[in-house]
Parts: structure tokens; C-alpha cells; sequence
């Protein structure tokens, strides 16, 4: 009746569009769970849990445990900074000796792309990737689809300008592929250092201005600038980027029409996007953390259910 | 293998019993003051509102409709091959208090009934819940759950299913059949 495809959600590149629209189908059922006065259900109560983050994150995590403290699940937290893997353990140990604690399902943020694929090689639980590296963020590229089309009324055949540093995002590339296999078309725009060299392959478009990105689009989703990841310069200055990329009210004022502004956070405010951009009408921002919830409900509701 | 089919329901007959379900609930409810329907999800919706329809025109009131759905409220999730596809819940009103009567098509194992229980509650301490159903399978049930409403009782065996085909639910007439599925 309704299944995934996979087994586990690594990145968007593996799963289908069907499946997608099963889980934006299945998102809007638990949007409507949240939204009640009890916003539980007992779905998932003989299921554990373990959030494995051996990057930061607050609002991804606090998200994942919100879904599946909603879905009645049992929950374990971990981080890197507090435990073992400070004293040499490796990731594969690191994770059988959770499961070996009975833990049905992984959630898990690394720094490493593929590290999420590595592991569904040599464990049998369910892995969700929360983000792995500069590779994909699934879940991210989900929600944003969804608020894309709750706010617009579908995906296909929208135009989308994914704004800033395609180079080092995840969210970049996960919504690259969500959104093209929903049928949207993609520009990326961003400086030509953070842009990656074959980008086009995807099937996207380029654009060096930011205005002309606007410009054409129906949905600006603005990323940041990920500094973390940066071990030399790309861009001579914030202060620079922000002349040249940041999106303000007069930009968007002068292209007398419409756009949606979205948003993965967290924001730095005054480089990207200013704050009255950001607290605007435009701005689907918040819509996008709520839909958040209601799309990773739905992804550990039908990997779960698959796993029976 | 060939299916066998047998009628149990045609379209006059289904008039007639769904006419009597409304008279035995305006007995029971009178004016419907704190009296809401709930049709159950995916397909106790249709014979809902065909009742609500007709009660509200019998009893000149408006009585609040809703459809609940209990799929994240099933106790065979993950027992399956493939999860239940969830449908809308649509409850626009509260149910504190208030007299529930709910609407389903068939009442087999009583365990939708058990989940649509839990997931009501979320919505509400009810003063009171009722069950109304078109077909009781008899002998059939898991749970300790019974209709306080019953179209028809019909024996049945495990290995049959019945199957309600209904104008709303864009079939050609009204018809309930009881089909032997080996």
C-alpha cells in the first residue's frame, strides 16, 4: 500500500519521487498530529532511537527528538565532544555497541560524507542521515520541498534559486536532487569560488548576480556562509559577501514582484539576509522549522513501519 | 479459484436500514444539543455523511461532523508488510463533554474501534461514545467491543471479506456484498 523504496534514508540521490510524495503525503497527516491540543501519537512505542551527532546541531536534533518523542519512541542522545570517540573508537564500534543495546533505529550527523553509507553496509538498523559532511542532508532537502509546496501549492515547474555557498552545502546538494526529481527548475548563484566546478552536470543553472537570480525566480532558498568548513579564504570578507550576495529589502523591493525567501538556518543576520528580509512576509522561515517536525515524523513513521 | 459473491446489501434495502439507524439515534439523542458524528477513516467517512445528512435534515439542526483517523493509532503497525496509509482527521470542533456517535462501515475485530477510542481522546474527555455500524460480523471480534447502532448482523467466516460499494464512493449503486476470498 505505502512503502519506501529503501531502507534507509541516506540521501535524496537513493530514493525515488514516489517515495517523496509519500512522505510529503504522510508529512501533512502529522502536521495536522502537531497541531492538536495532544500532539502525540503511539505509533512508534516499541521502537528505540539513537541520535548519534558527532557534529553540532541544534536545530536538526532538537527536530529529530521532537519527531520521534511525538511518535511515542523511545530516545537515546549521543554526541562526539562527550564520549568515547575522544579516546580512539572507531565509528563502526562507536555504533554496533549502541545497537547492541537493542536500538532499532539511527539518526546520524557526521562529519565524513558517506559515513552514513558506510554503516548501512555493516549494521542491520534503520540509518537516517541528519547530514554527513559537504555531501547530502535528506531530511533538510524534504522539509524545504514540502514548505515549497505548501506555500506555493506544488514543486514542479517552480523555479528555484538555491543562494550562497553551494560549495560547501549539503542542503545545497540534497535539494538539488529533490527538487529536480520533483520536477523544479534549479539555478544556483553564489560566488564563482564557492560554486563547484561541474555543478551544471546536475542540471542546474548558473548565475554570478544575485539580482538577476532573484530576478527569475519564485523561491529564493538562501544558504550560508558555512566558515567551519573554510580552512582558506574564499571570499575576501564577510562585510564583501554581503555587498555583493546579501539579500536586503531594497533588492527585493526593486524587483516588484513576489518571491519566497527561505532559509535552512541558523541565519547570520546582516550577511546573507538582513533582518528585515529575514522577519518579513516573504520569509517562509519558521513555516520551514514546523514543516521540519511534521516531514522527519513522517520518514521515521514509514522507515519503521518498513522494518516490521 | 473462482469469488463467490453474495448480496447482502442493495440500494433499497441500505435506504431503509440507514433510515432506521437515524431513527434509532434520534430516539436515543433527541435534539442532538451535545450529540457530534465521527465517521472513522478511510471508509466509515461516506456512510457518516450520509446519516449526518439525513439527520440534519429530519431534526432541522445542525450536528457537527467529523472523520477521524486512526492510523497512527493501529496496534499492528510494524506486524505488517507495508504500513496503512494514513487519511485525513478533520475535527473542527471539541469533544469535551460531548456525546460521540461513531460511524463505521464494518465491524470486524474490533481493533479499529479500540484505536479510534485512543485516538479520539486526544481531541477530548467525550461524555459519551457510541458505536454505529452498517455490517456487524458476527463471532468475528478480538476485542471486547460491540455496536450500540448494527445495520445487519451477518455471520461470516474468517476467509470472507465484505466489500461496500457505495454511490459516494463513485460506484455505480449502492451494493454490499460478502465475497469468499480462497
Amino acid at each position: 500500500m505505502s512503502k519506501l523504496s529503501q531502507k534507509h534514508l541516506l540521501g535524496i540521490k537513493d530514493i525515488t519521487e514516489k517515495d517523496i510524495n509519500l512522505i510529503f503525503e504522510t508529512a501533512e497527516n502529522f502536521k495536522e498530529v502537531i497541531n492538536r491540543p495532544i500532539k502525540k501519537v503511539p505509533s512508534l512505542r516499541d521502537i528505540t532511537i539513537a541520535n548519534i551527532f558527532f557534529e553540532n546541531s541544534t536545530r536538526t536534533r532538537l527536530s529529530f527528538e521532537l519527531a520521534e518523542k511525538r511518535l511515542s519512541a523511545d530516545v537515546v542522545n549521543f554526541s562526539a565532544s562527550t564520549s568515547s570517540v575522544k579516546k580512539g573508537e572507531t565509528l563502526l564500534d562507536t555504533v554496533n555497541n549502541i545497537l547492541a543495546m537493542k536500538v532499532d533505529m539511527v539518526v546520524m550527523r557526521h562529519a565524513s560524507p558517506g559515513a552514513p553509507h558506510f554503516l548501512s553496509r555493516h549494521i542491520s538498523a534503520n540509518i537516517i542521515n541528519a547530514g554527513d559532511g559537504t555531501h547530502e542532508h535528506p531530511t533538510q532537502a524534504l522539509l524545504d520541498a514540502f514548505s515549497i509546496r505548501e506555500k506555493l501549492g506544488g514543486v514542479g515547474g517552480k523555479k528555484v534559486a538555491i543562494i550562497g555557498d553551494i560549495l560547501h552545502s549539503r542542503v545545497a546538494l540534497s535539494n538539488i536532487f529533490a527538487l529536480k526529481k520533483l520536477g523544479a527548475e534549479v539555478m544556483v548563484c553564489g560566488p564563482p569560488t564557492l560554486l563547484p566546478k561541474y555543478i551544471n552536470e546536475l542540471g542546474v543553472k548558473v548565475e554570478l548576480d544575485v539580482k538577476k537570480a532573484l530576478q527569475w525566480c519564485d523561491v529564493a532558498n538562501v544558504l550560508r556562509i558555512q566558515l567551519e568548513r573554510q580552512q582558506i579564504r574564499y571570499c575576501p570578507s564577510l562585510r564583501e559577501y554581503s555587498l555583493y550576495y546579501g539579500i536586503n529589502k531594497r533588492l527585493l523591493d526593486s524587483l516588484h514582484r513576489q518571491i519566497v525567501i527561505m532559509h535552512p538556518g541558523p541565519i547570520n543576520r546582516g550577511v546573507e539576509l538582513s533582518s528585515d528580509v529575514a522577519d518579513s512576509q516573504h520569509s517562509i522561515i519558521l513555516d520551514q522549522v514546523e514543516n521540519g517536525v511534521a516531514v522527519r515524523m513522517a520518514v521515521l513513521y514509514l522507515l519503521a513501519g518498513a522494518a516490521g | 479459484m473462482t469469488k463467490r459473491k453474495k448480496l447482502i446489501f442493495d440500494s433499497d434495502l441500505l435506504d431503509l436500514t440507514i433510515s432506521r439507524l437515524c431513527q434509532q439515534l434520534i430516539e436515543n439523542h433527541a435534539d442532538f444539543s451535545d450529540t457530534v458524528i465521527l465517521g472513522l477513516q478511510p471508509r466509515g467517512i461516506y456512510l457518516a455523511e450520509q446519516i449526518h445528512r439525513k439527520l440534519e435534515k429530519d431534526t432541522r439542526k445542525t450536528i457537527p461532523l467529523g472523520y477521524l483517523d486512526v492510523t497512527f493509532h493501529r496496534d499492528d503497525f510494524r506486524r505488517r508488510e507495508t504500513p496503512v496509509k494514513a487519511s485525513q482527521t478533520r475535527i473542527e470542533f471539541v469533544i469535551e463533554g460531548k456525546k460521540v456517535v461513531l460511524v463505521d462501515d464494518v465491524l470486524f475485530t474490533g481493533r479499529t474501534v479500540r484505536a479510534a477510542l485512543d485516538a479520539m481522546i486526544a481531541f477530548g474527555r467525550p461524555a459519551k461514545v457510541e458505536l454505529l455500524v452498517l455490517i456487524d460480523r458476527k463471532y468475528s471480534r478480538d476485542l471486547p467491543v460491540a455496536a450500540d447502532y448494527v445495520g445487519k448482523a451477518v455471520n461470516t467466516l474468517p476467509s470472507e471479506r465484505v466489500l461496500v460499494e457505495l454511490e459516494a464512493q463513485g460506484h455505480e449503486h449502492n451494493r454490499i456484498w460478502l465475497i469468499n476470498k480462497d
